[in-house]
């Protein structure tokens, strides 16, 4: 064997010269350029870039799959020296019973739902390792064990949807491990699960690669979550790979200005400001001659416009090979820091009072049950003029409870909600006064779902607008003046939603909202679904808006960065109880409830260019509150035992509106 | 240029053409207007009895040929859509404009009223379609409305279930969540942002009722319960010629193949609708 071949057989993953396309109408419309990887035995790759990019489409050439309508158009795909889309259907089933490990994006949906989890493993187990019934249930045990699930000999007698998201992740990487490959494939595995479960996630697969010598591929938009795990790093734009390397440096230094643009979009958790973004999206780009991202790119010039997109260049100058697609790579190389890409937080003064909620109580249980509490339990809020009040926590914390029940949807048990001083909310919507369903509009997470497909934009928007008593010439021009206020153009009234990416669906929403003239918004995970970029400019216009027209928001949201760069105010919730508030820098500098501080040590730890070794939490989110006590005391490092179970805790004011509601005095607390 | 682009496209519903749809819709079309020219294309009359002629072969007099009382075929076959194309569009019509707002009224409130109505439908739903008309139809008489209203008590039920959970599935979303935050009522919210989104169910569902109440009736008038003799009716010509039918065989095939036109016909109408309104550019608009 040459040396040469050698070379090969040790690489578990090369991808070379890879162009997939698939067909629309008579066109070829190219998915993957030119794309060339290579990945070793143990390394970890990561391959980030937003919805459109290819990433997904890699991750599943990987395994051999195209999507149905396209092909390859070039390169080849080598797991183990096997070329897996050039070989027969028993080759690459092979191939992937023995070699890869695919863990897909959404774990729910790839479990099947009417098979105990035992017996899903026992499966794969069986027909890759032909083990017999015994061995097999038994080594089904040890995997779920190794991915880190709590019981593991009860729970393989579970069904899929008797675990949380978390525990049906990990369980999708216990059958990934099944077939003992050597290389595990993961696309976007934590899109979708709570921050704390997310970091315990991403701390199984580090560990996992410790202990098994696994070879790591992760396709995320999560910048973050990558940095924790993988070591490298492919970034990709328009189907090609736009800068390679050292995740650690690229995240650094970006040597190209995709990544840097890319960087400098997400908020941040460890320092406050507004994320500056990058101009534009991806689909406005395709086309482009040259440097496919050169009308996006702040260090564009003439040439960029020009001949052949431009190729890899190595880095010099650095100890591990780095790689960039840039004609300007001395002057992104020089540039000042992206950390520095932000618009610091505005003083503002802040308004009358405008939403007033006490002691408010939502209960869905039918019939008493002496063993949990409501929903959402004695809930104070205030939310004032020109103010942006963040409600945070996990799912299942009541957030969109309190939300729906300020919108009129849903009926408060007890407890009072006043906006503007007077207007009474815990009527539904459909007894309030007119003029007070104007003044409290909403704006929801999924674009998508948020606008009716069959109508035109413009429509959805001209609608409050003619409940507001507009008609013809009138409304059609305030309607282009909400257009304006959002960054649309009044031609984009006549799209429907399918016709417009999703950031500028969300600007229609947002459009929608500010058209029933209102003085509060409730902003229900507005940018959460959205691409960093798009969540970047998404951000700076709510930031804009509120300005403009004294707008109060109340922000729900479960990712803490975002709420620190747009939030004036935090109020932290778990299992519908108030544990925490105050403003936004206090509670960032603490000293905080243990519930928060979980939260924030899990969102540092994926924040993009933290290297830290990533301690994952074992917790699992509780589903019911408990009918006494503190609701955070099963998962709660400081529990008082005899106190924190019967008793519900005392407020501690520390200063400024800075409160925590914990019965271990804050001092002793920060201190462990 | 952009601005031009955007207003030259079609604002409403747009069938692309599709040979299954298109075929679907030249039948009925074919069946609605043969029947509204059917004085002036029918050579004889079609229900004047003429002893001198009866069963009768083809001939160049009689195409078609004649029945057992020498009327023309052709003729009966021409005019034999009008009662039960009559009955089962509107019967169809009225199924579905009722069970429309019936189902999305039930998928909209929920609660006890949807509660009280699902199970008063499951008992409609529990007695078979033809037992029911049969009932009806001997208690009340066979006249056109009674068979209308019958058909649509009968048919309404299985519509305002398909309803319901088309509807079901489009009052969760936001934007309905959005319409009731601003206060609106069940009509506009039904009308604006429910009703476009299950139109491709409605539409299938028309289509697929109309040919099945078409049946239905004929079904009657074979059974000797819908059009009474002489009416021309291709469900009665059936019954009437089926003794006949190695004597004259046109008689009893040609009534069976025109039934066939319309069934077929609203069938691949209501096929070709499902598949054009599920590739359209609204729900696949960016390709």
């Amino acid at each position: 064997m040459s040396v040469a071949a050698k070379e090969t057989t040790r690489l578990v993953a090369e991808i070379s010269g890879l162009s997939i396309a698939y067909r629309s109408g008579v066109r070829d419309v190219p998915v993957l350029r030119d794309v060339s990887l290579s990945l070793g035995a143990g390394e970890a790759l990561a391959i980030v870039g937003e919805s459109g990019c290819g990433k997904s489409t890699l991750a599943s050439a990987l395994v051999g799959h195209l999507r149905t309508g396209s092909r390859v158009t070039g390169g080849s795909v080598r797991i183990g020296g096997e070329d897996v889309l050039a070989g027969d259907a028993r080759t690459v089933r092979t191939l992937r019973r023995q070699q890869i490990g695919f863990v897909p994006q959404n774990a729910g949906h790839s479990l099947t739902p009417s098979m105990r989890i035992g017996a899903q493993v026992v499966e794969v187990l069986r027909a890759t390792r032909k083990m017999d019934k015994s061995a097999a249930r038994a080594e089904a045990v040890r995997l779920l064990a190794q991915v880190r699930l709590p019981e593991p000999d009860v729970l393989v007698d579970r069904y899929p949807h008797q675990l949380s998201g978390g525990q049906q992740q990990r369980v999708a990487v216990a059958l990934a491990l099944a077939g003992a490959p050597r290389l595990l494939v993961l696309d976007e595995p934590t899109t979708g699960l709570d921050v704390v479960t997310q970091a315990g996630v991403l701390a199984l697969f580090s560990s996992l690669r410790a202990e098994l010598g696994i070879s790591l591929v992760m396709v995320s938009h999560d910048l973050g979550a990558v940095s924790a795990v993988c070591e490298r790093v492919a970034v990709m734009y328009a189907g090609r790979v736009v800068e390679s390397g050292a995740t650690e440096a690229a995240f650094r230094l970006p040597a190209h200005p995709y990544t840097r643009g890319l960087l400098s979009s997400v908020a941040r958790i460890a320092a406050p400001g507004l994320p500056l973004g990058m101009p534009g999206s991806m689909a406005d780009t395709l086309t482009s001659p040259g440097c496919v991202f050169a009308p996006r790119c702040e260090f564009a010039q003439e040439s960029c416009t020009e001949g052949d997109p431009p190729e890899l260049t190595p880095v010099e100058g650095e100890d591990a090979p780095r790689f960039s697609a840039c004609l300007r790579l001395p002057e992104v190389l020089a540039a000042p820091a992206w950390e520095a890409q932000v618009r610091p937080p505005r003083t503002r003064e802040r308004g009358e009072p405008l939403l007033q909620i006490s002691g408010l109580t939502v209960d869905y249980r039918r019939r008493p049950d002496p063993r949990t509490g409501p929903t959402v339990s004695d809930v104070d809020l205030t939310v004032h003029r020109g103010e942006v009040v963040a409600l945070v926590g996990e799912s299942g914390s009541g957030k969109s409870t309190i939300a729906w029940t300020i919108a009129g949807l849903r009926r408060p048990t007890s407890g009072e909600i006043t906006l503007d001083g007077g207007a009474d909310l815990t009527r539904t919507a459909a007894r309030r006064d007119p003029a007070v369903r104007r003044q409290l509009q909403l704006v929801f997470q999924n674009a998508t779902t948020s606008l009716n497909p069959r109508r035109t934009v413009g429509d959805a928007v001209l609608r409050p607008l003619r409940l507001r008593g507009l008609r013809g010439e009138a409304a059609v021009a305030a309607r282009d003046r909400v257009f304006e206020d959002v960054g649309l153009e009044p031609g984009h009234a006549e799209r429907y939603p399918a016709q417009l990416s999703g950031g500028q669906q969300q600007r229609v929403g947002i459009a929608r909202a500010l058209a029933g003239g209102p003085a509060l918004v409730l902003a229900d995970e507005v940018v959460s679904a959205l691409d960093v970029s798009i969540q970047a400019s998404v951000l700076r216009l709510l930031d804009d808006l509120r300005d403009e027209h004294q707008l109060g928001y109340l922000f729900i949201s479960h990712d803490l960065a975002v709420v620190r760069a747009l939030a004036d105010r935090v109020v932290v919730l778990y299992l519908g109880r108030v544990c925490e508030e105050g403003p936004i820098e206090r509670v960032f500098s603490g000293p905080n409830h243990p519930y928060t501080r979980l939260l924030m040590d899990s969102a540092l730890a994926t924040e993009p260019g933290m290297t830290e070794a990533l301690v994952g939490s074992e917790d699992e989110p509780e589903s019911a509150p408990p009918a006494a006590g503190c609701a955070f005391r099963n998962r709660c490092p400081q529990r008082v035992e005899g106190l924190c179970d019967h008793e519900t805790p005392p407020w501690q004011d520390l200063g400024a509106g800075h409160r925590i509601r914990c019965h271990v005095p804050v001092e002793i607390g920060a201190r462990t | 240029m952009t601005n031009l682009a955007l207003r030259v496209r079609p604002r409403r519903l747009s069938l692309p053409a599709r040979p299954s749809l298109l075929i679907g819709l030249f039948l009925v079309g074919l069946n609605v207007v043969v029947a509204l020219a059917a004085p002036l294309l029918a050579p004889y009359s079609p229900t004047q009895p003429n002893a001198l002629d009866a069963i009768e072969g083809s001939s160049s007099a009689h195409w078609l040929g004649t029945d057992q009382l020498g009327r023309d075929v052709l003729s009966r076959v021409l005019y034999g859509g009008r009662y039960a194309m009559l009955i089962s569009l509107s019967a169809a019509l009225l199924t579905v404009v009722l069970g429309t707002v019936l189902g999305c009224l039930t998928a909209y409130r929920r609660g006890w009223f949807d509660e009280v109505l699902m199970r008063l439908l499951d008992s409609v739903l529990s007695v078979p379609a033809i037992l029911a008309l049969l009932v009806v139809v001997t208690a009340l008489g066979s006249g056109a409305s009674v068979i209308i209203l019958a058909s649509t008590v009968v048919y309404c039920p299985a519509l305002i279930r398909v309803v319901r959970a088309a509807a079901l599935s489009i009052v969760g979303l936001d934007y309905v969540t959005a319409a009731r935050a601003r206060g609106e009522g069940f009509w506009p919210i039904m009308v604006r942002e429910i009703w476009p989104n299950i139109l491709d169910v409605v539409l299938v569902e028309f289509a697929m009722r109309a040919s099945w109440i078409t049946l239905l009736v004929s079904s009657l008038s074979f059974l000797g319960f819908g059009a009474n003799p002489p009416t021309p009716d291709w469900g009665l010509m059936v019954s009437e010629n089926r003794s006949l039918l190695t004597v004259v065989p046109l008689a009893t095939i040609a009534p069976i193949v025109a039934l066939a036109t319309l069934i077929v016909g609203l069938n691949l109408a209501a096929d070709g609708i499902a598949k054009a309104r599920g590739i359209d550019r609204i729900t696949g608009g960016l390709r």
